[in-house]
């Protein structure tokens, strides 16, 4: 659901040649030449035992496929083989899967623009020296982080049944508006973090800055769209693009949606279809290429978006 | 007020609202009766609250405070494990210069872009080769390592822990461990109950991989709970009461540990947020 800060290896780079000038030159014993591998040890296990293994398994899946021989009956009927590129080849063709990535790209637009921009706008009025209650507000908008994506779906679904919405007329579940009411979980869910990253951004520039544009003249809108905003680049970059990777992998709100609705099918969103054919049809090798073709597309649009903004929002070092 | 006070203040407030509906709604809905839920006017207080708590504290002989218990399990243990997993690995990145370091900070780093799916399900496939799906460790287990915790233990460690500090600590004969113990951890004690707070967070809200892993409701969080009961009660209303008391209970400890950590929230998501 919401964006949660999971992650900010964009940044990580930048940091290194700061700490590493920080760190010890000076030789030492034998204890201490070992002592940053023990430390690092719990978190390199862990690693290699719920990352790195998991990833290689579905890499070896992904190439694999059941042979039946004869009726398939009996033990040994049913064989693991080499299957090659097949199974990619077919989650790259799917035509349920590109249903799915398409629903997710109007989706994940409405997302990403309404909840960003929210973001923003919120985070810069909070900024600003004008606003009453602030405090009010910031707790309130960031309210929505501590409550779970299956509980946010939850009372918005229950929001949205006709028999107990508020709102008349409007049948937010029916297929064509179930989108934006999705959307809607989603936006509520994670403005108030987004924008608590932004604050906090905002709040760590020199307030000099501010007085000497004042001195000259320059009205609070101008000081918002000339300072601030250009200064919050690099953090805009950093929410849009973990905001952009949750979102194409979106699942628990339209999951927890569909008992709700029928308009939300099994396979709604690619996520969805994996879960559907690992835990429902069965279909792990399939299940596995999918899963794979979803964090290739992740990745290409996280670094693709990347890419992109780097020359305007860090300056092409 | 000026037009250019009351703007921003009014979209503010607007927000705020906007963010409060739901939440004021579940607390308003949570004291009707079953035949007040449909009838009463939204956000008219009903008289069924203690009911409704009686009947979902005997729901399937009170399986909702295991899951409560579950959760708060899971998210706390989860949390301190990886709180500790995190600390110590950052430390070590940040304090010590050593072949390899970069190396291993980057790969540990990049878990985070990969998709939780990718990871979930061939998770569940070698826990139940080696028969651990559908058991605590199944969930616990793979939400110690989080690569933002790392990440942020490592700026934390950077910048509280003076390299003079360790150095006279050495001088003084103290073994790598003791420096660790009693100059590095304490220093970044603040640091570490944020970190402490997101994964708790995390740990509480996730949604997938308990979902996946388990299959006995003795063993599920909250929300995965709360799912089951939804997808159970979906064609019956009479068990919307529940579902609605169970929600409202569900999100109130979050709640109160939010509020009551304020200062955490507000002051050093700065530190892992964006100062390059």
């Amino acid at each position: 659901m919401s964006i949660r800060p999971d992650g900010a290896s964009q940044i990580a780079s930048s940091k290194d040649s700061r700490t590493s000038r920080s760190g010890s030159t000076r030789e030492g014993g034998v204890s201490r030449g070992a002592a940053p591998y023990l430390f690092l040890a719990p978190a390199i296990v862990l690693f290699v035992l719920f990352f790195a293994l998991p990833i290689a398994y579905t890499v070896f899946l992904s190439f694999r496929r059941t042979q039946v021989s004869g009726l398939g009956l009996g033990r040994g009927a049913r064989q693991e083989v080499w299957a090659g590129g097949a199974n990619l080849q077919a989650a790259v063709s799917d035509g349920e899967l590109w249903a799915g990535w398409l629903r997710v790209l109007g989706y994940g637009a409405l997302v990403l623009v309404v909840m960003l921009g929210l973001a923003l706008l919120f985070a810069l009025f909070l900024d600003s020296a004008h606003v009453r209650l602030a405090r009010f507000s910031r707790i309130a908008i960031f309210l929505p982080y501590a409550v779970p994506g299956v509980v946010a779906s939850l009372l918005w679904g229950f929001l949205y049944l006709p028999s107990l919405t508020p709102i008349g007329g409007i049948d937010f579940l029916g297929a064509t508006a179930v989108t934006y009411s999705m959307a809607n979980v989603a936006v509520w869910g994670g403005t108030g973090f987004n924008m608590l990253v932004l604050y906090t951004n905002l709040r760590a520039i020199p307030r000099s800055y501010y007085e000497a544009a004042r001195i000259d003249g320059a009205s609070e809108l101008a000081i918002a769209l000339r300072i601030k905003l250009p200064m919050l680049v690099p953090a805009i970059v950093l929410t849009t693009v973990f905001s952009l990777i949750a979102t194409i992998q979106v699942f628990t709100e339209p999951t927890t949606l569909r008992p709700l609705t029928n308009t939300i099918s099994s396979t709604w969103s690619p996520l969805m279809k994996v879960y559907r054919d690992a835990f429902v049809t069965g279909d792990l090798y399939s299940a596995a290429a999918t899963s794979l073709v979803i964090a290739a597309v992740s990745m290409v649009v996280s670094f693709g978006f990347l890419r992109v903004v780097r020359g305007r929002a860090f300056g092409e070092a | 007020m000026t037009p250019q006070r009351l703007i921003p203040t009014g979209i503010l407030l607007i927000g705020a609202l906007y963010c409060l509906l739901p939440v004021s709604w579940v607390l308003v809905s949570a004291t009707k009766s079953p035949g007040e839920l449909f009838t009463l006017g939204t956000f008219t207080p009903g008289t069924g609250l203690l009911d409704n708590l009686a009947e979902l504290n005997s729901y399937r002989n009170g399986v909702f405070w295991k899951w409560m218990a579950n959760t708060a399990f899971y998210a706390g243990g989860g949390a301190l494990l990886s709180t500790v997993v995190s600390a110590v690995a950052g430390f070590a990145l940040a304090k010590y210069r050593f072949r390899g370091r970069n190396l291993i900070f980057n790969v540990l780093i990049g878990g985070v872009l990969v998709p939780s799916v990718v990871l979930a399900v061939p998770q569940y496939l070698l826990f139940a080769k080696i028969g651990l799906a559908d058991t605590y460790w199944a969930v616990l287990l793979p939400q110690i390592l989080h690569p933002y915790g790392i990440y942020l233990a490592r700026i934390y460690a950077g910048a509280a822990v003076p390299d003079s500090l360790l150095e006279a600590g050495r001088i003084d004969g103290g073994s790598e461990w003791r420096l660790l113990g009693r100059v590095g951890v304490p220093l970044m004690v603040p640091g570490m109950v944020t970190i402490f707070l997101f994964q708790f967070v995390a740990i509480w809200n996730n949604f997938l991989l308990p979902f996946i892993m388990l299959g006995d409701d003795g063993k599920f969080p909250l929300t995965v709970g709360l799912y089951t009961l939804l997808a159970a009660g979906a064609n019956q209303p009479s068990l919307y009461n529940l579902i609605v008391t169970g929600a409202l209970l569900s999100i109130i400890p979050l709640i109160a540990l939010f509020l009551t950590m304020q200062r955490y929230w507000r002051t050093d998501l700065s530190g892992g947020a964006v100062k390059g």
